[in-house]
């Protein structure tokens, strides 16, 4: 029984898949046999339709961000330090800049992408080729992060500047064309944190066009026609008409975006591997965990990642509440 | 992530589905004739034009590493892939490299399939169960547990990492797929019981109570009524999660062992290792990205139900 644990080969892979799914299977059937008899108490019942899925939690998820949190108190050897390992990562110049850029992205991203979904959202509502157009901005959110990272890190190849060497990246040809000295755009600092934002933007602007494009179809036509009877058209029609309906939309979009920055760490590692002043929190959090033997340090960063997301949801639900009480 | 949406998606969905679905035949009315030729009616050709030039300026990455990945290593490494257009050289020797050379994506793309199936299949199953309880049950702590489980879509995923990978180790089921189906499982269902949920609540009471007064119990109700009616929902966050765990690379780093390296994580390691290997890593991340789009351009009207429903996970 052991490759149900150690599976190598192809056949075992498989075989171990098809056993699990069958066993799930079983255990939910019996489970709910168990709750449907109609002699057990409905406590018996209920525990059978939500009982599994909170156990997962708890053990899986609850308990384990317990363990982190008191681990983010104490050193390496569970002595308890109190704030230390956050005073490390509040006074080290080198976790400062990790710290500078996880804000960096998390104020560029949502704006930036938020910002162009908008513009496109408008730009292509009722546009010739909209299905087609859409698709195109919206197909990054299908490639995997580390997928979107390769296509980038080309567009961003470099080769020296030399007689009879060709530029092979997309934007250094681009300079070149245009007369400049090709840059090696992932390794100079601080710059280079753009570079991999506008990563992230391409990838989340094609959630915000799409979101906020619904949004927009979703305008009352009576509103919109009212608004042209009063001679209201083009920019104005954008400022006044526009933007404030879908105005709850930009904030859901806005912080769900800042949200997902804050947890990426793929663009970030497979680009540059947190080198070169790039570093965010969530890579560093891995960095330290698993490469630098640091899980105390690892174990603040995932609290601080934690405790940076919170007001971001504080804000949305304010901003929800105000909305519907405008209703 | 999806706190967004317990008022504004209803709207948001309705209308997706307007838009994408088969209309209805029947008459209209002039109003109602009137206000689809305002929906319908284009826009000026020149913001056509231009909404049009800029999804192609988007695109021209993607397809820039999707032309390297057909074209021979020498040319790749002397001359930029727009070279392609006036001297067109094709071949697959970059696929046949990365499959079945050493660094045998073949396998990798294996382990992905196997990774991801139980995956989506696992948490969608538990968190219906558990959002049929929330929905149409009455308990004890209902409110409590269900705003709880709410409450857990915040919690990032880096905090619970390192203490199951702890507990793998002491249970002695580290490095198998077990843990890798597991983490997903557990990880996706507060987003997934949430969205479920919502979903079920849109289902009239009058249908369940009819089935109630029939004498039918739970688990009855819950295949022979609600299920049917689900499917759409259920295909919704299916595809998403399907996207999440095939694209996943934290957990795939934290959890997997050598031999049950996915696609992603493959393809990561080769940047790190081997970044100049265009040859590979162009041909490598197409491999990884075929299924994703397939499934993202075939079902592409499902996956935007599922995001306007707030459905984003990070």
């Amino acid at each position: 029984m052991d490759f149900l644990l150690d599976t190598t080969t192809s056949g075992e892979k498989i075989i171990v898949m098809l056993i699990a799914i069958a066993l799930f299977v079983a255990v939910m059937g019996l489970v709910l046999w168990l709750a449907d008899r109609p002699s057990v108490p409905r406590l018996v019942t209920v525990s059978g339709f939500v009982g599994p899925a909170l156990l997962l939690l708890v053990l899986g998820l609850l308990y384990p961000a317990l363990l982190t949190i008191i681990q983010s108190f104490q050193n390496t050897s569970k002595e308890f330090v109190f704030l230390d390992n956050y005073a490390t990562i509040f006074g080290t110049p080198s976790f400062r800049t990790v710290l500078f850029n996880t804000a960096l992205w998390v104020v560029l991203v949502p704006l930036l992408s938020t910002g162009f979904g908008l513009m496109y959202a408008v730009l292509v509502d009722r546009a010739f080729g909209e299905k087609l157009a859409k698709t195109l901005v919206f197909m990054p959110m299908a490639i995997s992060m580390v997928g979107a990272s390769i296509i980038w890190k080309f567009v961003y190849e470099f080769r020296p500047d030399q007689a009879g060497i060709q530029q092979i990246g997309l934007l250094n040809q681009l300079l070149v064309m245009v007369g400049f000295e090709p840059q090696q755009f992932l390794l100079s600092p601080p710059l280079n944190n753009l570079f991999l934002i506008a990563v992230m933007v391409w990838i989340q602007a094609g959630f915000a066009m799409t979101v906020l494009s619904a949004a927009i179809k979703s305008i009352p036509d009576e509103i919109i026609e009212a608004a042209k009877m009063d001679g209201v058209q083009g920019m104005a029609m954008f400022r006044y008409v526009t933007l404030p309906s879908v105005r709850p939309a930009v904030v859901v979009v806005i912080t769900t975006v800042a949200m997902a920055t804050l947890k990426v760490f793929d663009i970030v590692r497979t680009m540059t591997g947190g080198q070169f002043e790039t570093s965010i929190v969530a890579n560093e959090f891995y960095s330290q965990s698993f490469s630098f033997g640091r899980p105390d340090i690892g174990a603040a960063l995932a609290v601080l990642l934690f405790v940076l997301v919170v007001p971001i949801i504080l804000y949305n639900i304010r901003q929800m509440r105000l909305s519907e009480e405008q209703r | 992530m999806s706190e967004t949406s317990t008022s504004k998606p209803t709207s948001a969905l309705a209308d997706a589905d307007a838009v994408a679905g088969p209309s209805e035949m029947r008459k209209l009315s002039r109003k109602e004739q009137r206000s689809i030729d305002a929906k319908t009616r284009l826009t000026s050709p020149w913001a056509s034009g231009f909404a049009l030039v800029l999804a192609i300026l988007w695109s021209v990455p993607t397809f820039g590493l999707f032309v390297t990945s057909f074209r021979p290593e020498r040319a790749i490494k002397t001359e930029g892939w727009w070279t392609f257009f006036t001297a067109p050289e094709v071949s697959l020797e970059n696929y046949d490299a990365v499959l079945n050379g050493n660094t045998d994506f073949a396998g990798a793309f294996l382990n992905t399939v196997v990774i991801t199936i139980p995956a989506v299949v696992i948490p969608i199953t538990l968190a219906l169960l558990a959002a049929y309880a929330f929905a149409w049950m009455d308990f004890k702590g209902r409110n409590f547990l269900f705003v709880a489980v709410f409450a857990l879509q915040v919690v990032p995923i880096q905090i619970a990492l390192i203490p199951l990978l702890t507990q793998y180790v002491n249970f002695g089921i580290d490095s198998s797929l077990w843990v890798l189906w597991l983490s997903h499982s557990i990880f996706a269902l507060p987003l997934a019981i949430f969205l479920l949920h919502n979903f079920m609540m849109d289902i009239p009471r009058s249908l369940i109570e009819a089935a109630r007064v029939d004498g039918a119990g739970h688990v009855k109700i819950f295949f022979q009524v609600l299920l049917p009616l689900l499917v759409p929902a259920i295909a919704s966050f299916a595809i998403f999660q399907f996207l999440w765990v095939w694209n996943d690379l934290l957990i795939a780093l934290t959890f997997a062992s050598t031999d049950l390296q996915p696609l992603t994580l493959k393809i990561g390691n080769l940047a790190g290792s081997r970044g100049s290997e265009w040859q590979l890593l162009s041909a490598g991340a197409f491999i990884a990205m075929i299924v994703p789009l397939a499934v993202f351009l075939g079902l592409q009207r499902f996956f935007v139900r599922g995001l306007l429903a707030g459905g984003v996970k990070g």
